[in-house]
């Protein structure tokens, strides 16, 4: 019962947090804080699978993170028919030549021995099928991005609902990852964990420069939503109806019209921003719930404990005849899978897919000092970590200002020393991060919210 | 009073005690092997009298010196040296290298002592510049050994010597025991070979559930029924 | 003629820039599988300390110049250099005396403590942009080149320039003195053996008396001296953006692992051979067959492998195919 009070505890404190956000900064910092939150404990939750269950580093977040945003794209932008036409064909011809080639290589796996001979012949395989697929795809490449390339110059997607892509997102991301497990996976846990950041950030590179496919750096923007837009909901009549019966009591003092009318519009600005975001933290909670259901049934569930044992004593697992490659491989996507989710949310909320701004930093050490300060192993630890550092990341500036200004009170504004702090404010939250992550790893090492060891 | 002993020795790592008043004595110019089943705390009682293990009860001198509160690496300044079972040459270094090693603690020119050894294995000399790693297993243990003499310990340690080489190999190990021995080095050592630890070695502890059980000359040892039928095998 | 003229392309194009860079990444190679070697863990804070070391290089440059010291042709930097090593090392220390040394002593799996080097990592970071910003600095002075392009096209008469900068000469020449000292001094030296005494067994370096303390301490030394090295020329040679050094780190552990981690020769040729098949893959080869082949047969494509914008995947699958194949790396032979 103790450990439940600590997590309720821990979850109000943060309520509270994100509430005097709202009182004292503004309700859209405070839900925008929160919207993200949520984002974040979906990419914890993903890490959490792959680390707190099954012990495997994964630095490629920031690669799955991407895929999802990808699958965004794919999903919800309408397809460029000009493009299809002019290169369409040839893409499809790839597609077939990859699968192609993938087909020929497992058979080379599977009818002959291991020897230098067939690895000669692997690599004889890839070099004739790339050269092919530049040829076929080099021609095409360069007719679709010559297509109106300011505003498209891509395949585009399938016009679908962007709400899909949470779904496709997942399989993006699921299927990349049983092909890097299927590489990686048997190496040494650092080594792993150098692999994947360094496959992560191979991915990242085919993102940002095939512009074909997601028109790289230049960004797509202008994705559909799938909650209503602000400028709509300003000329709604409930929605203006809404606001006014929600404000009945601070409008009714003023008593001039025009007045009324001004305050009224100005309110329903203000309140459209809130109620989207009160819409998307709406969407997100959902996701966030049902993926905590199930994890948490997973964890406790035959297959849970089976695969804490693997995590805790791979060798006498493996002695009892559980194939621990397998479920390493399963969780590994899995995990994947689910911060695929992640990306596709996170590039649905912002409305826009920017490949240049995924960062390591950002996507994938930023969700490891979730994972760890949250209390890896436990989702509702892994949770609680997304949010509160997430708050920290975005609360460490003004934090750090307000300490900069008490400490450098006796200074003139003029000050060199006090301008260059104050310049220098954005930094320090990499600084909060460093320092609770090692704060964390000496002095609780398993988390805020440890995982529970039960003895059943 | 011996050179170098464990007397009354008694602790484990941490849960039950492993060894039990267990003692263990070594002379200069003396083989003392000490010998046992599987589990008798052999082991245990060699890692005691390095250090390695917190003892509850017992006292360890050398030279009639009290160096039960040592660590370690002071008990190595002390003049105790130990060749471990496994992994007992840097296997990346050459032989020459792992010899020097061995002298690290020796501020002083070690050349003589590096020739002494030298002249005790000469097959090191001749392979000085190959690393260990590359080595027969039977030349690996003279390396290991060289290098637990560089330091010119009064009293020299081995855990299972012989562990895993041929019987011809073993002979020959044994011999340059026998000749270590004739430098006046206090030789200890843990044997699964009894019988043949049993004929080069001055005396023996035979160690069973940790605790001492029978304790003689080497051929005293050898020729009593009762060690005969449970160690030896008749 | 047309030979000459192709030879001198892929000098110009190929050569020279890989030789210059592949030396850095070389530098920093080793640090980190030195680091690895001993402390036996991937530390992701060594492409920050490198931005550190160099960010004081850069500090103490400024402090010169504005004193109106300088080293004529060559720059400022080479005298910055030794101070901000001094910085480095200091902090290094620290950070262990502070940081890793609790998990060293606690016997902490590896995992660990790569988790606990990002921490590091953050921090760092964070104090980089706080001192001194995360713009791009260029802060090199004396002669941008020694010989330049169309110099050499005079010189020489021929229809292609090859231009050095001094930079380029400058990594080289360092690169080549502090890597000879550095293996002059692990195998040579008594300290220099016994550090290699430790990465190969350890607990039989205890046995033999070799100190941990200080056998890690002249590890954190050496990492510092080389990151700031290696740092301090790759900003002279390029320019110095926080940024792009922690993006350095990904090719430097490529090249640490290519190599055989925890193995320094391993690593120093590793950092050639990520730096090579870097640039020698994503060379447009179109203008260097112009010369070699007949009219006939001259490329109408650019010859091209892979496009420049895959620089680092190079480098990264080269790592992949290491680690699937041969995971102790592709140079056999003494560890560290």
């Amino acid at each position: 019962m103790r450990q439940y009070l600590n997590v309720f505890t821990a979850y109000i404190i943060m309520g509270l947090l994100i509430i005097l956000v709202g009182i004292l900064q503004s309700w859209g910092v405070a839900l925008a804080i929160l919207n993200l939150c949520l984002i974040s404990a979906v990419m914890t939750m993903g890490a959490n699978i792959q680390w707190g269950y099954a012990g495997l580093i994964n630095f490629g977040i920031m690669g799955y993170v991407a895929l999802g945003g990808l699958a965004a794209v794919l999903v919800s932008v309408p397809p460029v028919r000009e493009a299809w036409q002019v290169g369409g064909l040839n893409m499809i011809l790839c597609l077939f030549l990859i699968v192609l080639l993938i087909f020929a290589i497992r058979y080379i796996l599977k009818n002959y021995r291991k020897s230098n001979k067939r690895n000669l012949g692997i690599a004889l395989v890839i070099i004739i099928g790339i050269i092919f697929l530049r040829l076929i795809s080099g021609p095409a490449i360069e007719s679709i991005e010559s297509v109106s390339p300011a505003t498209t110059g891509f395949l585009g997607g399938l016009g679908l609902p962007i709400i899909f892509s949470w779904i496709v997102g997942a399989l993006f991301a699921a299927s990349i990852a049983y092909v890097i497990g299927k590489i990686a996976l048997g190496l040494r846990a650092d080594y792993l964990a150098i692999a994947t950041l360094l496959i992560s950030e191979i991915v990242i590179a085919v993102l940002k420069h095939e512009d074909w496919l997601a028109r790289g750096v230049k960004n797509v923007i202008g994705l559909k939503r799938p909650v209503p837009y602000e400028v709509n909901l300003q000329t709604t009549d409930w929605f203006i109806r809404l606001i006014e019966r929600l404000n009945t009591g601070s409008l009714s003092l003023i008593t001039d019209v025009s007045e009324k009318q001004a305050v009224l519009k100005q309110l329903v600005i203000e309140g459209s921003t809130v109620f989207v975001k009160l819409c998307y933290a709406g969407l997100f909670s959902i996701v966030v719930i049902i993926l905590l259901i199930l994890t948490q049934k997973a964890l406790y569930s035959p297959w849970g404990r089976m695969m804490r044992a693997i995590r805790d004593n791979e060798e006498a697992a493996n002695a009892m005849g559980k194939n621990v490659v397998k479920r390493h491989l399963y969780i590994f996507v899995l995990g994947s899978a689910v911060v695929g989710i992640a990306g596709a949310m996170l590039t649905t909320y912002d409305g826009l897919f920017t490949p240049g701004s995924y960062q390591p930093m950002r996507f994938t050490f930023l969700i490891w000092v979730m994972v760890i300060v949250g209390g890896s192993g436990n989702n509702f630890g892994a949770v609680l970590g997304g949010f509160a550092v997430w708050f920290v990341w975005i609360e460490a500036a003004p934090v750090a200002l307000y300490f900069i200004n008490i400490i450098t009170s006796g200074l003139e504004d003029t000050n060199q020393f006090k301008i260059h702090l104050i310049n220098s404010v954005p930094y320090f939250r990499y600084l909060f991060m460093g320092m609770s992550l090692l704060l964390i790893m000496r002095y609780r090492p398993k988390g805020i919210l440890p995982e529970k060891i039960r003895h059943a | 009073m011996n050179y170098f002993s464990g007397e009354k020795m008694t602790g484990g790592y941490g849960g039950p005690d492993i060894i039990n008043s267990c003692t263990i004595s070594v002379d200069k110019g003396e083989i003392v092997t000490i010998l046992g089943p599987n589990g008798a705390g052999k082991s245990t009682a060699m890692k005691a009298l390095l250090g390695m293990l917190n003892l509850r009860e017992g006292k360890i001198t050398i030279n009639e010196k009290d160096i039960s509160n040592l660590s370690p690496q002071d008990r190595v300044k002390e003049g105790i040296s130990f060749v471990p079972q496994t992994r007992n040459v840097f296997t990346g270094m050459t032989v020459q290298e792992n010899l020097e090693m061995g002298a690290y603690l020796r501020d002083e020119n070690f050349q003589d002592t590096l020739n002494e050894i030298y002249g005790l294995f000469p097959v090191l000399k001749e392979k000085r510049n190959q690393l260990a790693g590359q080595l027969s297993g039977g030349q690996r243990q003279q390396v290991a050994l060289g290098r637990a003499l560089m330091i010119k310990p009064s009293v020299l340690m081995l855990d299972e010597p012989t562990a895993g080489v041929s019987p011809i190999v073993m002979d020959e190990l044994f011999n340059h025991i026998i000749k270590v021995r004739e430098t006046g080095v206090a030789i200890l050592m843990v044997e699964q070979n009894a019988r043949q630890a049993l004929s080069i070695a001055d005396r023996g502890y035979v160690l069973v559930t940790g605790e001492n059980k029978f304790s003689g000359s080497g051929k005293e040892l050898l020729n009593d029924p009762e060690v005969r039928r449970s160690f030896l095998g008749g | 003629m047309d030979f000459v003229n192709a030879i001198v392309l892929l000098s110009n194009f190929v050569i020279v820039p890989a030789l210059s860079y592949g030396s850095q990444l070389a530098l920093g190679a080793i640090g980190v599988t030195l680091i690895y070697g001993i402390l036996r863990f991937a530390n992701f804070a060594y492409g920050d300390l490198m931005a550190f070391g160099t960010m004081f290089a850069i500090l103490f440059t400024w402090f010169f110049q504005s004193i109106g010291i300088s080293l004529g042709v060559l720059p400022t930097a080479l005298l910055a250099i030794p101070f901000a090593i001094i910085i480095a090392i200091l902090f290094s220390l620290l950070i262990d005396k502070f940081v890793f040394s609790y998990y060293r002593i606690k016997k902490s799996p590896p995992v660990t403590l790569a988790m606990v080097s990002i921490g590091v990592m953050f921090v760092i970071n964070s104090i980089i942009r706080i001192i001194i910003g995360p713009f791009d600095r260029r802060f090199f002075d004396g002669e941008r080149f020694i010989i330049r392009a169309n110099e050499f096209k005079e010189m020489t008469g021929l229809n292609e320039g090859l231009a050095i900068k001094s930079t380029q000469v400058l990594t080289l020449f360092v690169t080549i003195v502090v890597a000879s000292i550095l293996f002059w001094f692990l195998n040579k030296t008594r300290t220099g053996k016994s550090m290699r005494a430790y990465s190969d067994n350890e607990d039989l370096a205890l046995l033999s008396g070799i100190s941990p303390e200080r056998v890690v301490m002249i590890t954190w030394i050496i990492a510092a001296i080389l990151a700031t090295i290696a740092g301090t020329l790759y900003g002279l040679d390029k320019s110095f953006k926080p940024f792009t050094y922690f993006n350095n780190l990904l090719p430097i552990f490529a090249a640490a692992i290519v190599g055989g981690i925890g193995n320094p020769l391993g690593a120093f040729l590793g950092g050639y051979v990520i730096a090579f098949s870097e640039i020698f893959i994503t060379y447009a080869y179109k203008k260097f067959f112009a010369y070699l082949l007949p009219e006939s047969l001259e490329p109408n494509s650019l010859i091209q492998l892979l496009s420049t914008d895959y620089k680092f995947a190079v480098s990264f699958s080269i790592l992949v195919i290491v680690l699937l194949f041969r995971p102790s790396g592709i140079f056999k032979g003494r560890v560290l």
